[in-house]
């Protein structure tokens, strides 16, 4: 079983865990207030890890290992690398954060974490996905939590725990009806299961219901999204921004495999791919509109994220290379703009303590790069270049068009008018109106190193992807190739 | 010289010098406004080189630059200019000249006319929307073009937003930024059908405009997607009914931001419509063309009505645009040498008329602290400068001969009356209503009784407000005495349209 293949596709999960057992060796040694260094540990080891699975760890032709366990292929690989990447900035965000930066434990959840979320982009097994989908989410749940002296966050990480808890117990029934009917748990021979009629076509939709629980839950799907705002506002909004985009693109990765793998059926395809398309619409619709009358950062962010899980869906629905690529690339745009969206959140309520929208009033007289940078990830969640979002987008229509979904391409229209609405309007606040005293001088948002480096990084990559965007497409594609 | 790639220079200079712009401490005013300027006269002289050297006798696309940049879908970074869009890199060229020139911040208590709050920010900006109007009129590749077109959208609604007339600049930035916002996607949308269909005709995947020319869309295909694709550009363009952001935006930018809007920003909406609408979906066009010359014909003498019952000065020129848009528009609806002719002649001639009425009109407001015509008067004695400038202008409107009006508006009617005769006796009562607002205008602001708040208080435009009105005069008095300046170009580039259109 241990074969140099086997090793190689478990590469980056054995680096992360190596970096993981490091701190927790070294951390005791050192002193309270020397501890947050942890992060720039955890973020070093994570950018290694990165290097040395990009020289030994490339996937060639897609396999299957370790027993049938575990897909080794490009698909999974890019979206490892983009969780690592996710995971190295969440660290680096949290050195500073008051509560939880000196703490090792929140550094190593956060590894633990994303071992899980890296087996969920290979799983080729319904077994090993189950727990790989358990051991993304639980050090999650401890994590949303994590700051026991505050209320929100306590109800934060109990709400996700619940909710969780729940919507997986929901997908492992589904996960266990699959066993019973096809006596298997390989997504791979499942296909062919389903190709000779051994299954029937009323049982595979009932499966496919209960499954897209699990699945919509991670990736905040309308109607499993009513945990997301109340987490991502009570929860450490490092701990938010690792939520709101790693952890929903892991889910992502999850659906394309399982159901461009397992369900692409003549008989099948149609009804959930209609399914998905009128879910698409509803989540973006419903996000958007959610998104419109908040107040509050933390909570327009979140209900903005919804809406983004519905943008990418539509990828899925097209069920071609194409969409598949178009998801993949969205999400690499997607998880590099929210996480700077969220960290600018971050790197100004760790000044001012303060998170309304009213409050960032005048915030481009106190910091002009701050709000450059926030101005970046804005326009690109708004889906305009030269940023990220903007080349997502029209990646994602074309799919959509591509495939004859014009309809829906339509619906995310309007609702990207509408996001562009919000996104605009946040702005102004930003740009336009000032503070009551009108000093904005003497009321600089310094930061400190670590934001500077992981908000520098993320801009840039904002920028990267909507203006050299060739090689990240070439990549998505690459993944997306695997799946035919 | 000719394997320099002066038109990636010239587009990518505007982003270069803004980013250099931003990199400047906050404080450095006037180091951000020379970097500014020093940025638009080198792309001025480009663009300039440019229109010089484009080889009239031999026609078609010329400065040809391409780099693949996503071969997997087709995209490429493919420039060229044709006798259509050489003129318009040239007006991009004055008009970010001209630009720069009006803003540049005089703080002199009185006036504290142009840019005084963060000019670094303002410039960049400013900059960011000229690399994307550059990158529009170059662009042969579809998908580029659209990103550039996209490009152009949002820094107007920082820079009118933040800059702008604090009575209605959050209204009007937002109306604006989502109305070219809404008009780009259902572009998007017909742009996405064209590539697809394309690959299915011929087996190739490409944003290439040029290649597409030839993808032989069936006619029902031109029928359903020639009017989303050309109104959501024509709106930029601002073509009645969805003229109505324009006025708005207009009043409610900063000075040079008007200039740029009306100037060089609606062209690129008419020039979008063009470039992809009629020349990429010419039997639509055809089979359209009714409705396109009918908004249009609306467009101008409605325009005209509405500008000539303004008594806010700013928004009167705000609607004449609408009106002298609306003559593009016309042209482009004949679909005839003439008509098409006259369009691309306006486009320019507009361009520079209207930077130029902007410019008046912030140089007295930032004066003055009104617009309102009834209480202005007497501003020649003023600013005597501003004032011949403003009348070189008005005769360029009315189509006075001997102005690039004149050379413009001229075969246009005479293309509408190849096409439909009564269109061009309605829409000709627009150069009446026109000489009528604008000598009215001219009689009260400048040659009125200079009321008496003012003796004494107001002062003379500054040195650089009268380079940027010598330099447009210029183009506008050239263009109107001699026009083979520019009427062989545009005919080479017409004949190219007219070539996909089947010779009609």
């Amino acid at each position: 079983v241990f074969t140099s293949t086997a090793f190689a596709s478990i590469l980056p999960e054995i680096l992360i865990l190596t970096v993981g057992i490091l701190l927790l060796v070294v951390e005791p040694f050192w002193k309270e207030e020397q501890r947050r260094n942890v992060g720039w540990l955890t973020a070093g080891g994570l950018l290694i890890s990165m290097i040395i699975s990009l020289l030994f760890g490339q996937p060639g032709e897609p396999t299957t290992t370790l027993g049938g366990m575990v897909r080794f292929d490009w698909l999974g690989f890019f979206f490892k690398l983009l969780f690592m990447f996710a995971g190295a900035a969440t660290a680096l965000l949290l050195m500073d954060n008051e509560k939880v930066g000196a703490r090792g434990e929140a550094y190593v959840l956060l590894l633990a974490s994303l071992i899980g979320m890296n087996l969920m982009a290979v799983s080729a097994d319904l077994v090993m996905l189950y727990l790989a989908i358990e051991t993304a989410s639980i050090p999650l749940y401890v994590l949303s939590g994590f700051m026991l002296a505050d209320e929100k966050s306590t109800e934060a990480g109990f709400k996700y725990l619940l909710f969780g808890a729940l919507t997986s117990t929901v997908m492992l029934y589904g996960f266990s009806l699959i066993f019973g009917f096809a006596g298997t748990t390989d997504i791979y021979e499942l296909a062919g299961m389903l190709q000779t009629g051994d299954l029937s076509l009323l049982a595979a939709y009932g499966i496919l219901a209960l499954i897209l629980v699990g699945i919509g839950f991670k990736a905040s799907f309308v109607p499993f999204h009513f945990w997301a705002p109340d987490v991502y506002e009570g929860a450490p909004t490092p701990v938010a921004g690792f939520l709101s985009t790693a952890s929903k693109a892991a889910g992502f990765a999850v659906l394309v495999r399982l159901f461009f793998v397992a369900f692409p059926d003549q008989n099948i395809a149609p009804y959930w791919t209609t399914a998905l398309a009128i879910l698409a619409a509803v989540t973006m619709t419903v996000g958007n509109l959610l998104a419109l009358p908040q107040t509050n950062i933390k909570r327009l962010i979140a209900f903005s994220s919804v809406s983004h899980a519905g943008y990418t869906m539509i990828g899925v629905v097209a069920l071609t290379q194409l969409g598949a690529a178009s998801v993949v690339f969205y999400l690499a745009a997607y998880i590099l703009t929210n996480l700077l969206a969220f960290g600018i959140v971050m790197a100004f309520s760790r000044v001012t303590g303060l998170e309304d929208l009213k409050d960032y009033a005048g915030m481009s007289r106190r910091s002009p790069w701050l709000a450059l940078m926030m101005l970046s990830a804005f326009l690109s969640l708004a889906g305009m270049p030269p940023f990220g979002g903007f080349i997502a987008k029209v990646v994602v229509f074309a799919a959509g068009v591509q495939a004859g979904y014009v309809w829906l391409v339509i619906i995310a229209i309007i609702n990207s008018v509408i996001g562009l609405f919000y996104y605009l309007n946040a702005m102004k606040y930003v740009y336009l109106y000032r503070m009551s005293e009108q000093d904005e001088e003497n009321h600089p948002v310094p930061m400190t190193r670590p934001y500077a480096i992981a908000l520098a990084v993320l801009t840039i990559g904002v920028i990267l992807i909507g203006t050299v965007f060739a090689p990240w497409f070439n990549w998505s594609d690459a993944g997306a190739m695997n799946l035919f | 010289m000719m394997n320099f790639p002066v038109l990636s220079v010239i587009t990518f200079t505007p982003i270069v010098a803004g980013i250099l712009i931003l990199l400047l401490p906050a404080q450095r005013k006037n180091e951000a406004r020379a970097v500014a300027l020093a940025a638009a006269i080198f792309a001025l002289i480009l663009s300039i080189w440019v229109y010089f050297n484009y080889d009239q006798a031999a026609g078609g696309y010329q400065f040809v630059e391409r780099y693949n940049w996503l071969p997997a879908l087709g995209i490429s970074l493919y420039f060229g200019v044709d006798g259509m869009s050489t003129p318009l890199v040239l007006l991009t060229g004055v008009v970010m000249f001209t630009g720069v020139l009006i803003s540049w911040g005089d703080d002199h208590p009185h006036v504290m006319a142009g840019i005084q709050d963060r000019p670094r920010e303002f410039f960049a900006f400013l900059f960011i929307l000229a690399w994307g109007v550059f990158g529009v009129f170059v662009s042969l590749d579809l998908f580029m073009l659209f990103f550039f077109y996209e490009i152009a959208v949002f820094p107007m609604y920082l820079l009118i937003a933040i800059w702008g007339w604090a009575v209605t600049r959050e209204y009007a930035a937002m109306k604006l930024t989502l109305y070219l916002f809404i008009g780009s996607v259902v572009s998007l949308v017909g742009v996405l059908a064209m590539y697809f269909v394309q690959y299915q005709n011929t087996g190739i995947l490409t944003f290439d405009m040029l290649e597409m020319e030839k993808a032989g869309f069936s006619q029902t295909f031109q029928n359903i997607w020639f009017l989303p694709v050309f109104l959501g550009f024509a709106v930029l363009g601002g073509i009645w009914p969805f003229h109505n952001w324009s006025p708005d935006g207009h009043v409610a930018a900063p000075t040079a931001v008007s200039m740029f809007h009306a100037g060089v920003l609606m062209k690129l909406g008419a020039f979008a419509a063009l470039r992809v609408g009629i020349m990429l979906l010419p039997d639509g066009a055809k089979y359209w063309s009714w409705l396109v010359m009918l908004f249009a014909a609306v467009a101008v003498v409605y325009g005209a009505y509405i500008a000539f019952v303004q008594t806010d000065f700013k928004y009167m020129v705000g609607f004449s645009s609408v009106s002298h848009m609306g003559l593009v528009m016309l042209g482009f609806a004949t679909l005839n040498r003439d008509g098409l002719l006259g369009a691309g002649l306006q486009m320019f001639s507009h361009g520079v008329m209207t930077a130029l009425f902007f410019a008046v009109v912030g140089m007295i407001y930032d004066r003055a602290h009104t617009r309102e015509i009834p209480e202005l008067g007497g501003m020649n004695k003023i600013m005597p400068f501003a004032a011949i400038g403003f009348i070189i202008g008005g005769l360029v409107s009315m189509g006075m001969p001997g102005f690039s009006g004149f050379v413009a508006e001229f075969p246009i009617f005479l293309g509408v009356w190849g096409r439909q005769w009564l269109v061009a006796v309605i829409a000709s009562i627009s150069i009446i209503i026109t000489a009528g607002y604008i000598m009215r205008n001219v009689r009260q602001v400048f040659f009125g009784e200079l009321p008496e708040k003012y003796e004494g208080h107001l002062t003379d435009i500054t040195i650089f407000d009268k380079i940027a009105i010598t330099t447009l005069c210029l183009f506008m008095i050239i263009l109107g005495f001699y026009p083979n300046f520019m009427v062989p170009m545009i005919q080479t580039g017409v004949d190219y349209v007219l070539r996909l259109l089947g010779g009609a």
